[in-house]
């Protein structure tokens, strides 16, 4: 078979074949509105919120304002603990631009307790404190707030997720 | 060609801003309607999902990604078309006369109040190399357009105006429409010029709105009790993306579309066999334009006839008795679906005080707006 | 005119590469060209064009299929691009299929395309717009992040030790020095996969595929078309059965061990073809071979257990011992795959159904299966890990 196609080094993509350059300056304000902005809102007061499902029962997080699994509304919201278990996670050495990080950050999927399937929660990253050889998915954790005047109703206002004691 | 039908439309908006809802949220209030008017569980019933939506109208990249929730359409057949609602249809036709889908969801959306620099990324669809570089607004070619089409059969700066008039004037009786308003023509014609001789009271504004169409099979149309109006003809055609390719006078690419659908529906003669007729006017100009490509008037008298009243809601050739994509607002891919919803309630006749007496046949026309050439057309009847 | 026949008379592809010199209007044009030329018809027999093509941002083009119509054949036709994120190349020729099989169109030009070198200073600062706006951007995270914390999972649950995904890349890298596409064909030891630097745990380097700049074409025809054509139908590979699924958007509601859209998608396709039986050992008789979707080397088992084509958890030990290999008992992509042959999104899976393509009608050159084959099977995944997408052919002569 006949392939055709031009490679270029870095260097000749970077230095010596013509480009046109282009900066867009695109900007976005999402309405997150009824189910996230709940959410959101029980951040900025230091609370996770889930939402029970009437019909099927289900109680999961982050709250929508319908349920995927049966189409009903959703309109119970829950006060859950801020407190789950790390469903899966990454030591993750590469940042969003591909540059390389020393130390990794380590994001996880928190499986939130008090919801009623599993896993059921967000993405959220883990304390980088917490020795690497000691972070296992099924680990117990729980929310580090920023203290309340700093937090803003966003996914930051958790900073991070870290290790639960065990209980004696 | 197989037998498709609409048995359901479900529409949320249309508004300049809807602010209070997320898009999930204001296309699952959408879907919830369309379900109700056809009778569908979309959790069980429902065999294909199809999507249609662009990734910078969105701000996601893999826009598709968040379309299944709120049409019902977790862990379903469901594909996106990053397209106009009607070209979604046309896949949606597609499929169900395959034999393999009798029920099909398209959906179609706007959020443009979610886009703060939405004319930078309508300018963003410019070529990169050839056309990006100018830092002219996409209006711009629009009024390059207006300009040929205008210099070249000569026509009066008044029909334009007529055509806004017409149709901001046509959606005050239209629940769905976000701009409906008393205007003359003295109005329009005393706007700033945008992009001379393309005035702002020629351009549509920016609407947020949801929309949602079930389709099924002839066999699905038997076994439910719903209220079906038929796909016709359906087509969908590009004539060229660059500038230096394209036809500037007429509309190419709604000939093209034309060409396929009438032939498929049977229909010699448009005028005469079709009612009514929904017809993309996101600039004022392109109504008339768009008219004449679907072969409705001869290339340069679709002014006359505008002019004469022919086009009214009481005219013999009723055009936007919504009010247009400039009465509702522009909702960018979710325009063909509003014409497409106008028709299904004229022929179904529950256009409350827009109903138009004893139309049996009704056309819905698509365009994508700047810089695309891409339209679709569908031809819908109750019989 | 229900559910006509529908064949795959022709493909053709470009070089994949790091950076491409041509625009993606060009690499389109290249492919379709080839696609044509090896059909033996003009851009005037074509009566519908579909464009698949994945993240606009990676172009740097709203509306990028408007833009690429001309280059994929598109001016003055019916053109229209389906998008299912990297499930996309796999999906471009199922729209080829149901555009013909509906008798709307005759004959129908899939391009499938994809230029991700233009963004600076990399794709993954494009890739970052994949997540949810609300919950997920503000943390900043990227591609590798979704993949490690996937593979984490599929790993855990089952206790699937490392070395037995590594053999996945090697076997396809491997697989790749015999394709004439690919940019990253080479020979490797488990040991250097991972000894490779880490990425983010357990994702290290040669577990990844490399962003690329290509396209790939096709042409597909109605039945009655081939015969009108006079093609011969040793150069046909017709449409066995398609399947298409999407999962909830809700990631981290669901458990990535396993993708239950693939085995959705998966059954349909095998459900269309008349194979009612879904065991894997009935599947792995039936299908000759198979091109799962693999960006990363995990991906091809998670899909092969999907597939239902082995035992959930079972993959990876057949990987390891060969069953897999390109002369094993089942070859599993036996092109070299995005692994071997470069991941240029759509255009990579467009790639993989092209193999299915040339497998079955003999024309894979070096990397022909040394067995009589007769049904085939790719697969692509894509979105936030949510999308399966599934083409089966079977040769022109199989009935």
């Amino acid at each position: 078979m006949n392939v055709r196609g031009t490679k270029l080094s870095h260097d000749e993509f970077m230095n010596q074949v013509l480009s046109v350059d282009h900066y867009p300056e695109i900007k976005y304000a999402w309405a997150t509105g009824i189910a996230i902005s709940k959410f959101l809102e029980g951040l900025k007061e230091g609370k996770i919120y889930g939402v029970k499902c009437d019909d099927c029962n289900r109680v999961v997080c982050p709250p929508r304002m319908f349920c995927e699994e049966c189409f009903s509304p959703m309109v119970e919201y829950v006060e859950l603990p801020d407190t789950g278990t790390v469903n899966t996670f990454s030591l993750a050495y590469i940042r969003t631009d591909a540059s390389r990080r020393k130390d990794p950050e380590i994001p996880a999927v928190i499986d939130i307790d008090g919801t009623t399937i599993s896993p059921s929660g967000f993405l959220h990253l883990l304390d980088e404190s917490i020795p690497h050889d000691q972070i296992k998915v099924g680990m117990k954790v729980k929310a580090v707030w920023k203290p309340p005047e700093e937090r803003k109703g966003d996914i930051t206002d958790i900073m991070y997720f870290t290790k639960m004691e065990e209980e004696a | 060609m197989e037998k498709v039908a609409i048995i359901g439309v479900g529409i949320e908006g249309f508004r300049p801003a809807i602010r209070e809802l997320s898009y999930k949220e204001m296309v699952y209030k959408a879907a919830v309607k369309a379900y109700t008017d056809a009778k569908v569980n979309p959790r069980e019933e429902v065999d294909t999902f199809i999507s249609c939506e662009e990734d910078f109208s969105m701000g996601i990249s893999i826009a598709d990604e968040y379309a299944p929730d709120q049409l019902g359409a977790a862990q379903r057949t469901v594909h996106t078309i990053t397209g106009d609602g009607i070209q979604g249809m046309a896949a949606a036709y597609m499929q169900i006369a395959t034999g393999m889908f009798d029920i099909a969801v398209v959906e179609s959306q706007s959020r443009v109040s979610d886009m703060l620099t939405p004319n930078q990324i309508q300018h963003f669809a410019l070529d990169p190399i050839y056309a990006r570089q100018f830092d002219a607004t996409h209006h711009s070619i629009a009024g390059l357009e207006k300009r040929i089409y205008q210099s070249t059969y000569n026509i009066e700066e008044e029909a334009f105006a007529e055509v806004a008039v017409k149709n901001y004037n046509n959606a005050i009786l239209n629940p769905y429409a976000a701009y409906g308003m008393k205007a003359t023509r003295s109005d329009v014609l005393e706007t700033d010029m945008v992009a001379s001789p393309l005035r702002e009271g020629e351009i549509a504004e920016h609407a947020d709105g949801a929309v949602i169409v079930v389709m099924a099979s002839e066999k699905v149309v038997k076994e439910k009790d719903v209220d079906p109006v038929w796909i016709k003809g359906i087509s969908y055609a590009t004539n060229s993306p660059n500038l230096e390719t394209r036809e500037w006078k007429t509309a190419k690419y709604a000939k093209l579309c034309a060409n396929k659908a009438y032939k498929m529906a049977g229909i010699t003669d448009p005028a005469g066999q079709i009612d009514f007729f929904e017809i993309d006017d996101t600039y004022a100009y392109k109504e008339l334009q768009h008219l004449e490509g679907l072969g409705i008037f001869k290339e340069g008298e679709a002014a006359k006839a505008l002019m004469n009243g022919q086009l009214a809601r009481n005219g013999d050739t009723p055009v936007n008795v919504s009010g247009g994509v400039m009465g509702m607002g522009n909702a960018h891919d979710a325009n063909g679906l509003q014409r497409i919803v106008e028709v299904v309630e004229q022929l179904r006749g529950i256009a409350g005080r827009r109903q138009l007496n004893d139309v049996k046949t009704g056309l819905a026309f698509s365009w994508r707006g700047v810089p695309t050439t891409a339209g679709a057309l569908a031809i819908l009847s109750k019989e | 005119m229900k559910n006509r026949k529908v064949g795959i008379v022709s493909v053709g592809m470009t070089k994949f590469m790091r950076r491409a010199k041509e625009t993606p209007k060009e690499l389109a044009y290249y492919s379709a060209k080839a696609a044509l030329d090896d059909a033996g018809i003009t851009r005037k027999d074509v009566d519908g064009v579909i464009i698949g093509s994945a993240p606009d941002a990676f172009d740097g083009v709203h509306q990028k299929h408007e833009y690429l119509t001309d280059g994929s054949g598109g001016f003055n036709l019916p053109a229209m691009r389906g998008y299912v994120g990297g499930g996309t190349g796999v999906f471009s020729p199922i729209q080829g299929w149901y555009s013909i099989a509906s008798g709307m169109h005759d004959v129908v030009l899939v391009t499938t395309e994809e230029k991700m070198s233009s963004v600076l200073p990399s794709a993954q600062a494009a890739f970052n717009t994949i997540f949810d706006s609300m919950l997920e951007r503000p943390l900043g995270p990227n591609l590798v992040w979704i993949f490690a914390l996937e593979m984490k999972r599929y790993m855990e649950t089952h206790g699937i030790p490392k070395e037995h995904i590594a053999a996945v890349s090697v076997k396809n890298k491997g697989n790749a020095l015999d394709h004439p596409s690919a940019m990253l064909g080479m020979k490797l030891t488990i040991d250097d996969v991972m000894n490779s630097e880490v990425l983010a745990e357990p994702v290290h380097l040669l577990d990844i595929s490399p962003v690329a700049d290509g396209a790939v074409s096709f042409v597909m025809m109605s039945e009655e078309k081939i015969k009108e054509f006079g093609i011969s139908l040793d150069d046909v590979a017709w449409v066995d059965g398609v399947g298409w699924n999407v999962d909830t958007t809700m990631w981290t509601n669901r458990d990535l061990y396993y993708p239950k859209y693939v085995e959705k998608a998966a059954k349909q396709a095998y459900n269309m073809a008349g194979q009612k039986d879904h065991s894997p050992e009935t599947l792995r008789k039936w299908l000759s071979f198979a091109e799962p979707y693999d960006p990363f080397d995990y991906k091809e088992l998670h899909h092969l257990e999907g597939l239902q084509l082995f035992p959930k958890g079972k993959a990876p030990e057949a990987a390891y011992e060969g069953v897999t290999a390109r002369d094993g008992d089942f070859p599993v992509t036996p092109s070299g795959g995005l692994l071997g042959v470069g991941n240029p999104i759509a255009a990579a899976a467009g790639m993989k159904a092209a193999e299915v393509y040339l497998q079955l009608t003999g024309k894979a050159g070096k990397r022909q299966i040394p067995k009589d084959v007769t049904r085939g099977l790719a697969q692509a995944w894509g979105d936030l890990m949510q999308v399966g997408t599934v083409l089966i052919l079977k040769g022109g002569r199989v009935e």
